[in-house]
């Protein structure tokens, strides 16, 4: 009957066909099954969940260390960054598809996404988690939803970013086809948009995931004046079990978190890459995909089919015929009346608008800078040192960083066999949240006779050096071979290789790594300059240290201020530094002509 | 009378400057497109054809003027209006059917519906059985299969087509396009117009019952006729190719009025060229040094005078990639042109002939003779203490005058001729003209002087 079907016989072969009827006899049963019993665990999971947070909050929640906790710990932790997760896929593409499309707004939104992105995660705790408790003041939902606010805010602007300019650079011909078949708002969504930005928003999603995990700790628990925050979860369970020193409870949430870290790369990323190579703008076929077991459960259960042709299909067509009809509607009324007055008498609205809204702004700018005014000459200079000296941090572990994975970046790259032992190893020891190894790395070097000044800085380094590592290794295997048999031939001496061949084919990939890492570092200096560990706070001068003392102390004219300081040194260094060398690395040192 | 589908009246294009000059891409032009006909928009690349095509599709809006869709303002009605795309601007992540069903889905019809009418469309076009695949695992030629599809399923009134295939070999094009004659012959397809934009002077003799001929800088309409040649049409008869060589003097005389046209057939409409602007600059044709040296050695080969036409033939060229050389010859003089054919001239033939120092020698003259912008670069740096100007400088002037895109383009001739003679060097990592290295270049026949870039 249907001419698809008749079509998969005549060109698959006689074997295929037997076995995709033994699949098609007995498969779907057991896959419904599963799918049942999937169904089932999300039940009791979001039953779970929504006792946890209907009852009333809890200040002094005691975190146990007892292994037996840890599923139930991890469960809560994985809800929370899913949960942040999602709203921020949702926000990037709203506020993406907002700011590429309002020729008003465009600058103005992406300017404040450049400013939001340099602004760390710490700064915006105080104010999110009081508004939350205050907004929830008798359920422990509150504190909840703040601390998924915050992994919010450390996930969500690189995606905001990623799918703005995955829209802008959409092919010219490709939105004009769709224009000119009318496709409403919504089918250039599902059709061109989504897909084409798909790529993008699949690699950006496992960083900010990434990023989620960084800052886990720090969400889970911490002190805000004389309130004492902990929610159940991993990053709550590793802190106390790095405060109490006990190495077991260490040992065993860092096994849990890594468990968890690979088990969501191997059965959610490699898949969804696998998957997204679908949507690669190309026309020639590439490498085959990568197969999910996930995805062949989903698209191939019957019980789902039925689902889907009973629910969402009808729905989809009556929601195009519907657009469709309005858009013939809206002609209509255009033809009948040329509109031309309406449009002066919306201008002017528009124009009252934006005047009430920038006096508005004003007036509150006001107020913040009078709760600035009580601070103190001294402590405007301590926080100017204290901007310094993160200042230098940062740019030290960022050179540590480079002197350290170029070579060996480049060799992984330039040795193909190398490189298929080391990148798999790499990837692990990438995707353990640096925060997590910090309590065994600070105990080490305090055994040692260090302190916090090197420890922020292995902390940084922790957690911003596989940017670059990866971004040279991918670099050094983009040198094109016979550039390389050039250098060969005419015998260079191993420095002129660096510096004919080697770095300026890597630089372009260099500068991407270091400026990604270069962000990751600004916003790890918060966690790294002041730990609490055995009960004792360990600080370090820095601008990350005094937000961190002001949120405790409840302090907020610092944290504005250090606040302020940091987005300041971010978007200027980006601005001054970054994008130069990166226009430079675009125009000059481009491999592909 | 044939009824008037598409009618523009004086629409025109530009581009406001941050200077009181604008730039004109397309000047107010007179345009329609009747019931019946397949009408061939000819010209050289950066006439507006394409714009133009986008401005009566209702795609891109006017600067100025109107287009009436049946008697309405475009921007009211809803004109059905299919285009094929050069690059085919496929979904890669639709396979062919989802592909073709978009624009039925965008118009609200069933499911069921839509699947019909995409599977008898598909068969139509010659892909039958291809519904699940995706357009990447296709060749070329299936790939705009598909473009056609897709803009057919709708039944269009009016199919534009804007070089639809340039982007395909010579043979899949050649077949494509007779397929195309005929559906639209045997009138399977229910479409009444056919609106193709190309740079290929055979493809529009071959295909179009009315032919118009763009100039450009701005883009106007140099000439406007009818083709009556009957179908199937012969590339080697004597009709076609006069009618061929007509259009390229068309083209390659921008400045004059166009020649009366070979047979003279009814309707030869030839309106007057609108009066532009005269530029200041000359626009440099984008073409190489090395380039040019080829064109002339060939010419020299043909006894130095030849058809354009048959040049690019020889070359196996497009017209379109030929003509920037063409010019660029003319324009250093080099070679004249009278009514289609190049004629080398005395420089010319001495600048085929001589070795690479004395090349540059003889383009450094001819380039300082003839290009103003060369030589105001040239005399810039040697004002300037200094010695160097940056390119910004240059820029400025150029972009009072052409777009931004055309103006990046003459600075990367500029840069690229005055580097070939030595008129200057430039500094690619702060973007300025400095003098050239003055090295004592003395051993005359260094074969590795032209390895030096």
């Amino acid at each position: 009957m249907n001419p698809l079907h008749n079509n998969f016989s005549v060109t698959r072969g006689r074997e295929t066909l037997a076995r995709a009827q033994v699949l098609r006899r007995t498969g779907p049963v057991l896959l419904d099954l599963c799918v049942a019993a999937i169904g089932l665990a999300v039940f009791y999971a979001i039953v779970r969940i929504a006792m946890l947070w209907a009852g009333p909050p809890s200040e002094q929640m005691v975190v146990s260390l007892s292994p037996r906790a840890l599923p139930q710990y991890a469960f809560y932790s994985i809800v929370r960054i899913f949960l942040a997760y999602v709203l921020s896929l949702v926000f990037a593409i709203s506020y993406g598809y907002l700011a590429a499309y309002n020729t008003h707004l465009e600058a103005f939104m992406i300017a404040t996404l450049d400013i939001l992105q340099s602004i760390p995660v710490l700064s915006f705790l105080p104010p999110v988690m009081l508004a939350m408790i205050a907004l929830f003041p008798t359920r422990h939902f509150g504190v909840e939803l703040g601390a998924i606010l915050l992994l919010f805010t450390g996930a969500v602007w690189n995606m905001a970013f990623s799918f703005y300019s995955s829209i802008k650079s959409i092919p010219r011909e490709l939105r004009e086809a769709a224009d000119i078949n009318r496709f409403s708002w919504l089918q250039r969504l599902v059709q061109l948009e989504l897909p084409y930005a798909a790529i993008g928003l699949v690699w950006n999603s496992i960083m900010s995931v990434a990023g989620a995990w960084f800052t886990l700790m720090a969400c889970e628990m911490f002190h805000f004046g004389t309130k004492d925050f902990r929610l159940p979860g991993l990053g709550s369970y590793l802190q106390t079990a790095a405060d109490l020193k006990d190495g077991r409870a260490i040992a065993w949430g860092l096994v849990t978190m890594i468990a968890i870290i690979v088990a969501i790369d191997q059965l959610i990323w490699r898949p969804l890459i696998g998957w997204s190579d679908k949507f690669k703008f190309e026309q020639v076929e590439s490498t085959p995909h990568v197969r999910s077991p996930l995805v062949h459960l989903f698209t191939r259960s019957k019980t789902l089919a039925t689902i889907a042709r009973h629910t969402t299909q009808p729905l989809n067509e009556a929601i195009y015929i519907q657009l469709a009809q309005r858009r013939k509607e809206q002609l209509a009324r255009l033809a009948a009346h040329p509109a031309t007055q309406e449009h002066r008498g919306g201008q002017v609205a528009r124009w009252v608008l934006l005047a009430l809204l920038g006096v508005g702004v004003l007036i509150v700018a006001q107020r913040a800078v009078e709760l600035v005014r009580p601070v103190a000459g001294a402590q405007y200079l301590e926080l100017l040192k204290g901007a310094g000296a993160t200042f230098l941090r940062v740019n030290f572990s960022l050179l540590l960083a480079a002197a350290w994975t170029i070579p060996v970046g480049v060799a992984i790259g330039s040795h193909p066999r190398l490189a298929r032992l080391a990148q798999p190893l790499a990837q692990i020891a990438a995707s353990v949240p640096a925060t997590a190894l910090f309590p065994v790395v600070l105990l080490l070097l305090i055994r040692l006779g260090g302190g916090l000044g090197i420890g922020s800085i292995a902390l940084m380094l922790l957690g911003t050096q596989w940017y670059i590592l990866f971004n040279v290794i991918a670099g050094a295997m983009a040198i094109p071979t016979d550039l390389k048999e050039v250098a060969t031939l005419f015998r260079f001496s191993n420095v002129e290789r660096w510096r004919k061949l080697i770095l300026p084919g890597i630089f372009p990939f260099l500068i991407t790594g270091m400026v990604t890492a270069s962000g990751g570092a600004w916003n790890a200096s918060i966690f790294a300059e002041y730990f609490t560990l055995n009960g004792r706070t360990l600080t370090t001068l820095g601008l990350g240290e005094q937000i961190n003392a002001a949120t405790a102390n409840g302090e907020f004219p610092i944290i504005l201020l250090g606040t302020i300081l940091i987005s300041l040194m971010v978007v200027t260094t980006n601005r001054l530094v970054w994008r130069r060398l990166y226009r430079l690395a675009e125009t000059r040192y481009r491999l592909d002509g | 009378m044939p009824q008037t589908i598409i009618r523009a009246e004086r629409v025109e294009k530009y581009y406001a400057q941050p200077s009181a000059n604008r730039i004109q891409v397309i000047a107010p032009t007179d345009l329609s497109v009747c019931e019946g006909e397949i009408l061939a928009l000819l010209g050289p690349s950066g006439s507006g054809k394409s714009t133009l095509l986008r401005m009566l599709t209702g795609l891109s809006k006017p600067s100025a003027g109107q287009v009436f869709w049946h008697d309405r303002p475009i921007a009211t009605a809803e004109p059905n209006v299919s285009i094929v795309f050069q690059s085919f601007a496929l979904f890669p992540w639709l396979t062919v059917l989802e592909n073709v069903e978009a624009p039925l889905q965008a118009r609200g019809m069933d499911d069921a519906e839509q699947r019909k009418r995409g599977l008898r469309i598909l068969d139509t076009v010659g892909l039958d059985g291809f519904q699940t695949a995706y357009p990447k695992e296709l060749s070329g030629g299936m790939r705009q299969r598909v473009g056609f599809a897709r803009a057919l399923v709708v039944e269009p009134e009016v199919l534009f087509m804007d070089e639809p295939f340039s982007a395909l070999d010579v043979l899949t094009a050649e077949n494509l396009r007779s397929e195309l004659l005929e559906l639209w012959q045997k009138k399977t397809i229910p479409t009444k117009a056919i609106f193709l934009v190309t740079h290929n002077i055979e493809e529009a003799v071959l295909l179009a019952d009315r032919i118009i001929v763009l100039g450009r800088n701005p883009g106007v309409i140099r000439t406007d006729f009818k083709v009556t040649l009957p179908h199937p049409r012969d590339r080697k008869s004597e009709a076609f190719t006069q009618l061929v060589d007509y259009i390229y003097k068309v083209l390659t005389q921008p400045g004059e009025r166009p020649p009366a046209l070979p047979t003279a057939p009814e309707g030869a409409a030839v309106k007057p060229v609108s009066e532009a602007r005269q530029p200041h600059y000359q626009e440099l044709p984008h073409a190489r040094p090395g380039g040019i040296a080829g064109l002339l050695e060939l010419l020299l080969d043909h006894s130095g005078k030849d058809d354009i036409y048959r040049l690019a033939d020889d070359l196996g060229f497009e017209i379109d990639d030929l003509l920037p050389i063409v010019d660029a010859a003319q324009m250093l003089g080099f070679l004249t042109i009278t009514e289609g054919d190049a004629e080398i001239t005395p420089t010319g033939a001495e600048y085929a002939n001589s070795e690479i120092l004395r090349q540059k020698e003889l383009f450094r003259k001819a380039a300082l003779d003839n290009v103003l912008l060369l030589r105001q670069i040239v005399r810039a740096i040697e004002a300037k203490s200094n010695h160097s100007v940056p390119e910004e400088f240059f820029h400025d002037l150029l972009d009072e005058q052409f777009t931004e895109e055309v103006t990046l383009r003459q600075m990367e001739t500029a840069i690229n001729w005055g580097r070939y003679a030595e008129l200057f060097d430039f500094d690619a990592a702060r973007r300025r003209f400095i003098e050239p290295e003055k090295t004592p270049v003395e051993a005359v026949d260094d074969p590795d002087a032209e390895m030096v870039e």
